[in-house]
């Protein structure tokens, strides 16, 4: 049977941080109660009614992975998060080792919330840690109090997550090399079993974006930004966290199966508004709004704004920019001799792995991480 | 009206040379000569108002766009004296208004017996204006003095009427008052063209002679010839010859420009009119050169005729390498209106394919790249320009070298280059900066003058190379825009010069090398490789830049190795939109030149081979069309 992992995006926030461009909305953006209850109840009924859609579409399927992004979905009340679950799994088949995962916020959960969680179905969870320094959390807009993460990730593990994550944002500007070896430290010191770290993309259309347009912000340089990626990468894989992509490490055996559904293209349905999907080499995507998404949801279960339709070339640039990330790479077999023309010189520069590439597969090393866009370029070109 | 009908007007071809009077105006760009022109078709009725349109003989858009004449066009206009009221033909010659154009406006000056030299009286007297004064007094022109603009606020006319009055040595009050917009004095000046200037003297019944004062192609009816006939009579049963090449042409049409075309029987002594012979190509009829019958031919040709010689060149490379042929399509038809221009194909290692054209001046070649982007739609790289340097090399081999390429390597004898007699024009304030500005541009004070009060007349010899490279951006900029410039060539002088190359990893780039003099190579070499420095983007490897005389480096500058290209985070929904960055990029790469291994945007090209003053100048523009 095939395999179909499932996305849920639930695009509300309490407030808004400065350089997030995701598909998200405040209550006052929205004019609704400040308290999301009501919002949360009728919000997954219009999930269910498109997971209908998503069945009639898809067939029947075996379901590996859920993944809970946003916004914040803990915003949802945690009996409502789990009538998705309940939802996917009464018309599709859950796999008997499925990975439930949501994002939280450490500064809003409280153990009981979390136990609830877990009790819904849940069994990881990924906190947005970000930063363990006030300064940087300040200028990313983040409030939370570090000492509240160490506190959440101890919770999850007492109400019984086996499989705790922590997301960290590096480059801020502002942010000193200390600072953010502090944060690595603090990070390792927390019990969690999965770590992703990113440097931070200045989006244009965010607060942040604006800011450094007009001068106000000025963001520290590349090489210094690559200096945190190499000393991150250093102290996890220290600490016995392994990368198995770019800007994810893990402990073995923890690295996030959902995730890698993304880079290995297999089969996904993303429910909810702004919501994007990968079926076949078909990508579609649902209108953004929450009101559009209700409107159209209500009207005909399908909330598609648009699709495309990959055509062979695009899916191999895509197979390549998504494979090249982790630490399986490519296999050099599979490359054209086109594609594969400039690899040597990137080998004698020090950004493949040698040992790899006498194993017959193209492996980024530390400094060739730092570079993939360009060796996917070179490859592609 | 003292205007008369056209069919009642004397007829071309058996005028009276008693009733006619040849004349041009001489101005400064946007002193307001089409403005008095329009106001003279208005006058003289030969444009009915009602097909009226403001700068009514300017033809090209660039022309009404710029407000300057590029090509003279020649006008005949019946008129009623006020003052004997006897009839009249007045021919007004335009001239065209600059610089790179001296020869043409010479040739048009040759065509009059008069010149009514019109100032704005709020500006005074430009240097432009100053040198076609001159000429047109050694041309022996009788000059009419005109203010015009009299209806402004700031019109100060007593003032320039002094300077005027100065400057041609005749009374204050003997200057003409009139406003070309609101028509005040234009009558009159008319009936002073007519009084003043001399009828033009010709022997009827001598072999042909006609001089060509401007050749202009046409789509439709190939080159349009126009002349004034000096002696005999030209007819449209003749077969003509040309002085200079000797070549036989039949005559198609012969007629005057009254604005429009009218076919005439033929033109008499001292009449203005156009010719067409069938030529597609206004070299085989060059502007100087003399018209003669073939079965009566003249002996001698009239004087002044000269070989247009560029005096500028630069190469111009299409940013899209496939638009080549489409460029050089477009030379080929600008080079049939346009003998002063020439070009031959160059090849540039950063460039690709290109053209290396030749150019009488910095507005000449300002004007033909416009032409070419506007007519041809194509984006164009223009090298930095440089002047003719005659070089010999250390085995005395003398080579003329119009390219920094074609420099030779190895000992040089010596080098030379044309030198330019300049006259500045400023408010006297300025006088200090002005000669600050010519010294630092290697140049030697010949006299100053004082026009009027606080007005003088400040003249340097130049190398001309020096004035090719933005001196008159900084001129304008340094006297706040009221200083204005000539120019005209004088010979060359040795110079102590040298050619930079610069070099990206050690490969040379040819489109970045110069002649420049000893003293400001190192300038040039810290400017370009500061520049570069700026616009080439991180590679993943050093980039060393330097500046070179020969094997000497002169200045260095180095790109570091990039070390981070890669965006962290690809999830779901990034996928396309990470995809779709790439193939972006993917093209950008495609258009990516390569200099040895390191990738050259060709923005980078274009921005370094711009100027400040010409980024100022694309931001003026962007905003008058905004």
């Amino acid at each position: 049977m095939s395999i179909l992992a499932f996305y849920v995006h639930i695009p509300y926030c309490v407030r808004r941080c400065g350089y997030c461009d995701f598909n998200t909305y405040t209550p006052s953006e929205l004019s609704i109660s400040n308290d999301l209850s009501a919002t949360s109840a009728t919000y997954i009924d219009l999930l269910l009614k498109e997971l209908d859609f998503a069945r009639q579409t898809a067939g029947e399927a075996i379901v590996p992975t859920i993944f809970f992004g946003g916004g914040t979905p803990t915003l949802m009340e945690s009996k409502d998060l789990g009538r998705v679950i309940s939802g996917i799994s009464e018309r599709l088949e859950l796999a008997p080792d499925v990975e439930i995962t949501t994002e939280a916020n450490p500064d809003t959960v409280t153990k009981e919330k979390l136990a609830a969680l877990r009790e819904a179905g849940f069994n990881r969870i990924s906190f947005g840690m970000q930063s363990a320094v006030a300064h940087v959390l300040q200028s990313l807009d983040r409030t939370h109090n570090p000492e509240n993460v160490l506190k959440a990730t101890t919770w999850a593990r007492e109400v019984g997550f086996d499989e705790v994550s922590v997301d960290l944002i590096y480059g801020t500007a502002g942010e000193s090399l200390a600072d953010w070896e502090f944060t690595i430290d603090t990070a390792l010191a927390l019990p969690i079993t999965h770590i992703s770290a990113y440097a931070l993309i200045v989006e244009s259309g965010t607060k942040l974006g604006a800011q450094v347009k007009r001068g106000e912000v000025v963001m520290p340089d590349d090489d210094q930004t690559a200096d945190k990626y190499l000393l991150a990468d250093e102290k996890f894989s220290a600490a016995g966290f392994d990368w198995y992509e770019l800007s994810n490490w893990a402990k073995p055996g923890s690295a996030c199966r959902h995730n890698m559904a993304y880079w290995n293209g297999d089969n996904w349905w993303g429910l909810g508004a702004g919501a994007h999907s990968h079926i076949s080499g078909r990508r579609f995507w649902n209108v953004k709004h929450p009101a559009a998404y209700t409107q159209k949801v209500l009207e005909s279960g399908n909330p598609m704004q648009d699709q495309e339709i990959l055509t062979a070339e695009e899916a191999r640039s895509e197979e390549i920019m998504l494979q090249i990330r982790l630490v399986d790479g490519i296999a050099r077999a599979s490359l054209s001799e086109g594609e594969a023309k400039s690899l040597p010189t990137f080998l004698v520069e020090g950004y493949l792995l040698s040992s790899a590439w006498e194993q017959g597969r193209v492996v980024l090393s530390k400094t060739g991480r730092l570079m993939a866009d360009r060796i996917v370029r070179e490859i592609l070109v | 009206m003292p205007a008369i009908p056209l069919s009642q007007a004397p007829q071309p071809s058996k005028t009276n040379p008693a009733q006619i009077r040849n004349f041009c105006i001489i101005a400064h760009i946007d002193h307001g000569k089409s403005t008095l022109a329009d106001r003279m078709l208005g006058i003289t009725e030969v444009v009915e108002q009602r097909n009226m349109r403001a700068q009514y003989l300017d033809r090209m858009d660039i022309e009404r766009e710029r407000g300057i004449t590029i090509k003279s066009q020649a006008v005949r206009l019946p008129w009623r004296s006020g003052l004997d009221n006897q009839e009249y033909i007045l021919n007004m010659i335009d001239t065209p208004g600059h610089v790179d154009f001296t020869y043409e406006v010479s040739r048009s000056l040759a065509a009059c017996e008069g010149a009514v030299l019109l100032v704005d009286c709020a500006q005074g007297i430009e240097a432009q204006t100053l040198a076609n004064l001159y000429l047109a007094m050694e041309n022996n022109l009788t000059i009419i003095p005109v203010l015009n603009k009299i209806d402004l606020p700031a019109a100060q006319p007593e003032k320039f009427a002094e300077e005027l009055a100065k400057l041609i040595g005749c009374q204050p009050e003997d200057c003409l008052r009139v406003s070309g917009k609101t028509g005040v004095g234009v009558a009159e000046l008319l009936d002073q063209i007519v009084l003043q200037i001399p009828a033009p003297v010709g022997d009827a019944d001598a072999a042909t002679r006609a001089l060509i004062f401007d050749s202009v192609y046409d789509t439709y009816r190939g080159v349009v010839t126009y002349v004034r006939v000096v002696d005999g009579h030209l007819s449209t049963r003749d077969q003509i010859q040309m002085f200079s090449t000797g070549v036989r042409h039949e005559m198609l049409e012969v007629g005057v420009i009254s604005p429009e075309p009218v076919v005439s029987k033929g033109l008499g002594v001292g009449e203005v009119g156009y010719v067409i012979t069938g030529v597609k190509d206004v070299r085989q009829s060059r502007v100087g050169d003399t018209i003669t019958t073939y079965n009566n031919p003249a002996k001698v040709a009239l004087a002044g005729y000269k070989d247009p010689r560029p005096m500028v060149f630069s190469g111009l490379f299409p940013i899209d390498g496939a638009d080549f042929p489409l460029l050089r399509e477009a030379l080929d038809k600008l080079q049939l209106n346009d003998a002063a221009l020439v070009y031959e194909p160059e090849s540039s290692a950063a460039l690709g394919f290109g053209f290396r054209c030749g150019f009488l001046g910095l507005l000449h070649m300002e004007i033909v790249r416009e032409r070419l982007e506007r007519e041809s739609n194509l984006t164009l790289i223009s090298t930095a320009p440089n002047v003719v340097y005659k070089v010999t090399s250390g085995d005395g081999k003398l080579l003329t070298v119009t390219n920094p390429s074609e420099y030779p390597d190895g000992k040089i004898e010596k080098v030379e280059e044309p030198i330019v007699r300049a006259t500045v024009l400023a408010p006297s304030e300025f006088i200090g900066t002005i000669m600050e500005l010519c010294q630092e541009r290697r140049g030697v004070l010949l006299g100053m003058d004082y026009l009027s009060e606080d007005r003088v007349e400040i003249r340097y010899t130049l190398p001309l190379a020096e004035i090719v490279f933005d001196f008159f951006d900084q001129l304008k900029s340094r006297t706040r825009g009221y200083a204005s410039l000539d120019y005209e060539p004088i010979g060359e002088a040795e110079g102590d010069l040298v050619k930079v190359d610069i070099l990206l990893q050690g490969e040379k780039v040819d489109a970045f090398s110069a002649i420049v003099h000893k003293d400001k190579a190192y300038a040039y070499g810290t400017m370009m490789t500061g520049k570069l420095r700026e616009l080439i983007p991180r590679q993943q490897f050093e980039i060393p830049i330097q500046a070179a005389i020969g094997g000497r480096i002169i200045a260095r500058e180095s790109i570091r190795a990039i070390r981070k290209d890669v965006l962290a985070k690809c999830y779901g929904g990034d996928i396309s939109r990470k995809r779709k960055l790439l193939e972006k990029q993917k093209e950008g790469k495609k258009r990516m030149k390569m200099v040895g291994r390191v990738e050259v945007p060709q923005e980078a090209f274009v921005a370094a081979l711009t100027t400040d003053a010409d980024i100022d100048k694309a931001k003026a523009k962007a905003k008058e069309r905004e």
